[in-house]
């Protein structure tokens, strides 16, 4: 680790004056990205920011139209565990108990949680080549060891994904971003809150160095009763996905009225294909509909060669999660039988 | 296609020892942190994370560095009641909090915890390195409430590694004091 000084500002505006009079200054939560980071010389901040005692982003609260507004402060576990979430909001519940671990929840924020970095195995290594790490230095992973890279929206630069659960959940239920800066507070969908690599791949988002993230905002809850997340990876607890699907619908009868399908691991974000979702707008879910879905979601992935694998497993995990969603029979986070 | 290897990790910086320039050394922060019952007044240099604190300031050694990057569940300590990684856990953030340690699950005339109790009953441990971290959190486990089977035990219990590969064992321990406190 580097040296840093550390600040514990009590209000959002001093917490942003200490960033925006810093370049090399950062924001922690919770820590569990950034401090791993740091040890291993990824991250190199000189000055740290210390936003958990900011006072009023640790609520849950209502929001407009029936929606539901997280802090970003509050912790992952007491997001998961949260009435109004578990009962609103299930899949969202469901993806961030599917993460990390029971301590790891415990410290993790939300705020942090969208703005973890990729788990590249070169972007952690700084004596590699990384795009992403040191821009302009290549991107090793391509011809290298990839198994847990993109299949989905790569680009030459980089073939990283982006290793959020959580993310995922909030992709398929179309949450907003609540930010403040310099300029003032905006609002992000989530489907802009990621970026693809394209030729900047140290840009994971479009959340600017001097903004904080407030709050997380759900629109009024539509799939709290038909939804799944599905996560496969290489041991049945506490790893990253190598693939996995939020998927949600709501019904009329037994016609679909609307469905999501947003991808975990395959991607630099969280992967959503509205054209894919719209083939199964107002018709009566079965599994032909289902295969279509996925052969329109994976149609034109590129595996690297270790990860080739993924674009079979995604395009299964997507029939799988769409049956559980439409029988409504989530996937349960403790028995990793898939049904 | 290269052959699968792993990158190379040359030049990796070890973890511990004081953080590399440039710039001045940051000022010791005064912080108070209540641990294991007893309030202390302490100063730390902003990155001193709570693991290396109790072991290399305060000689607590019960709590353990496995991997020191949050993939072990080694460094498992309560915070404000709540299961923790130490090792990701900046001292100075934690300033006014309360830190339970294995040292402080016994009671005052070293009673063992019913969780201490239930691990030598079960035998669910060999090398003892992760216990201290499974029995914090399994203390954390019985308090949160979510596991009642085993499968939920085992679940809410995968952030705690064992190489020595106790784990039938500790998930016998953790049962037993769920059923006491069930029959209570
Ligand atoms: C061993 C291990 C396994 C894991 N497994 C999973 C998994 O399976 N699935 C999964 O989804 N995650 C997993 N994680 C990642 C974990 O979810 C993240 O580390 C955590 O969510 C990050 O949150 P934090 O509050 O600790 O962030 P921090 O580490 O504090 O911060 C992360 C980044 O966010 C910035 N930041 C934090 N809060 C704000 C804010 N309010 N405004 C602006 N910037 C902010 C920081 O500057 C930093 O750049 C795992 C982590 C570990 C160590
Ligand atoms: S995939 Fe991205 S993060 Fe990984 S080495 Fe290439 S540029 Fe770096
Ligand atoms: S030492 Fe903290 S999790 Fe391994
Ligand atoms: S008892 Fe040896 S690692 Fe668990």
């Amino acid at each position: 680790m580097n040296r840093f000084s550390y600040a514990r500002p009590g209000s959002v505006e001093d917490a942003l004056r200490e960033v925006s009079s810093n370049p090399a200054a950062k924001f922690i939560a919770g820590g569990t990205n950034l401090v791993d980071l740091m040890k291993y010389n990824v991250e190199r901040p000189t000055h740290l920011v210390d936003v958990t005692r900011l006072p009023g982003l640790k609520e849950i609260g209502e929001a407009g139209e029936g929606g539901l507004r997280i802090g970003a402060l509050v912790s992952n576990t007491a997001a998961a565990y949260d009435e109004r979430v578990k009962e609103r909001y299930p899949l969202l519940s469901s993806a961030i108990l599917a993460g990390a671990s029971a301590q790891l929840r415990n410290s993790a924020t939300m705020g942090g949680n969208l703005l973890q970095r990729t788990r590249c195995y070169y972007f952690y290594d700084d004596a590699t080549p990384c795009n992403k790490r040191a821009p302009g230095s290549g991107c090793p992973a391509k011809e290298g060891v990839n198994r847990i890279h993109a299949i989905l929206g790569t680009s030459e630069h980089c073939i990283a994904t982006h290793p959020s659960d959580m993310a995922v959940a909030l992709a398929a239920l179309e949450a907003v971003v609540k930010v403040a800066g310099p300029n003032g507070e905006r609002s992000i969908p989530l489907a802009d809150f990621h970026r693809l690599p394209g030729n900047m791949p140290e840009k994971d988002t479009n959340l600017h160095g001097d903004e904080i993230i407030l709050a997380i905002e759900l629109p009024e809850p539509r799939f709290a009763k038909n939804y799944t997340y599905l996560k496969l990876r290489d041991r049945l607890s506490y790893a990253f996905a190598l693939v996995s699907v939020a998927a949600a619908m709501e019904m009329d009868g037994d016609k679909v009225v609307e469905a999501r399908i947003a991808l975990g691991g395959v991607a630099h974000k969280p992967w959503r294909l509205p054209e894919a979702e719209e083939l199964l707008r107002g018709k009566v879910p079965e599994r032909a509909l289902f295969e279509a879905v996925a052969e329109r979601i994976l149609d034109g992935a590129k595996g690297y060669g270790h990860n080739d694998f993924k674009i079979d497993l995604a395009r299964r995990a997507v029939i799988r999660a769409l049956s559980q969603a439409a029988a409504g029979t989530p996937q349960s986070q403790v028995d990793k039988r898939i049904q | 296609m290269a052959d699968l290897e792993l990158p190379l990790r040359q030049g990796f910086a070890p973890d511990a020892g004081p953080a590399q320039g440039p710039g001045p050394l940051p000022d010791e922060i005064p912080i108070t942190l209540t641990i294991n019952g007893e309030r202390r007044a302490l100063h730390v240099r902003p990155w001193t994370t709570l693991l290396d604190l109790l072991r290399e300031d305060l000689s607590l050694y019960g709590t353990k560095k496995g991997c020191d990057h949050g993939q072990c569940g080694a460094c498992t300590v309560l915070l404000d009641g709540e299961r923790i990684n130490s090792c990701l856990a900046l001292a100075v953030m934690k300033d006014g909090c309360e830190v339970t340690t294995i040292e402080g699950l016994a009671g005052p005339d070293g009673t063992l915890h019913p969780m201490q109790e239930a691990f030598i009953e079960h035998d669910a441990f060999q090398c003892g390195y992760c216990t201290p971290g499974q029995i914090c959190s399994a203390v954390a486990l019985v308090k949160e409430g979510h596991a009642t089977s085993r499968a939920e035990i085992r679940e809410h219990m995968s952030g705690n590694l064992c190489r020595c590969g106790a784990y039938t064992n500790i998930v016998d321990a953790i049962e037993d004091v769920l059923a006491k406190e069930a029959a209570k």
